[in-house]
């Protein structure tokens, strides 16, 4: 089972963490990554735009496709949306197994999936006024695609 | 056939509303036509949709090709390629 949620407000990756792990004894390994805004260029603040009818559902997709690749693996996946500031965290990925391998795998194909096929666009924003939409990276479509 | 437009990131702003319902014409079928009968509605459309390059599409929420069919779709999206996580 890997759960999905969205939500504007921040997450606390450690109670994510345990709940994941309360009450189980089979897990050897769990595994954590966490998103942050980066102040490159002298960012003042980055605002996720996301689609409310598809990206909720388009998250789930993803988890559930993360669950039937690794049938062993436990997660869940956060993503907010809204205006956030350097160094906010962005998206939690979280996933445990019973060994490591499962655990960074699935953990990896979460973050290179909800890159590339969950509807959110970034827009940057600079203390002088100036905003920018990213563009999508072919980087970020190559580790995409190793999944295939 | 009316259908509701949604719009978001810089497609949004380029077009300058969220969101419209039009009647699409009978021989609207794919959504290759579809950008094209929207590109010559406004000077915002068509700067919106010049590069079809940039241009990614959902027909009911599931994304689409330049192929997909339009007849009896209820919403469809138009935005640029993703970028969160």
């Amino acid at each position: 089972m890997i759960a999905a949620r969205l939500q504007s407000g921040p997450f606390d990756p450690a109670a994510e963490q345990a709940a994941l792990l309360a009450g189980r004894t089979d897990l050897g390994a769990a595994v954590q990554f966490t998103g942050l805004v980066r102040a490159d260029d002298g960012l003042a603040a980055l605002t996720l735009e996301h689609y409310p009818g598809m990206t909720l559902a388009q998250m789930q997709a993803i988890a559930a496709e993360a669950a039937k690749r690794w049938p062993g693996v436990l997660g869940s996946i956060i993503h907010r949306h809204g205006r956030l500031l350097p160094g906010e965290p962005i998206v939690l990925v979280t996933t445990a197994s019973p060994h490591r391998g499962d655990a960074f795998a699935a953990a990896q194909f979460l973050m290179d999936w909800l890159k590339t096929k969950a509807p959110f666009w970034k827009k940057e924003e600079w203390a002088n006024g100036t905003t920018r939409w990213v563009e999508a990276k072919a980087s970020d479509d190559a580790a995409a695609d190793r999944w295939a | 056939m009316m259908v509701e437009l949604l719009y978001f990131a810089w497609v949004r702003e380029q077009i300058g509303v969220d969101a419209e319902t039009v009647a699409l014409p009978a021989n609207i079928t794919s959504v290759a036509a579809l950008l094209d009968w929207l590109a010559s509605r406004s000077p915002g459309h068509a700067a919106a949709l010049a590069n079809r390059s940039r241009i990614r599409v959902a027909v009911d929420q599931a994304f689409a090709t330049p192929d997909t069919p339009v007849a009896g779709a209820r919403e469809i999206a138009i935005f640029p390629p993703v970028t969160g996580g």
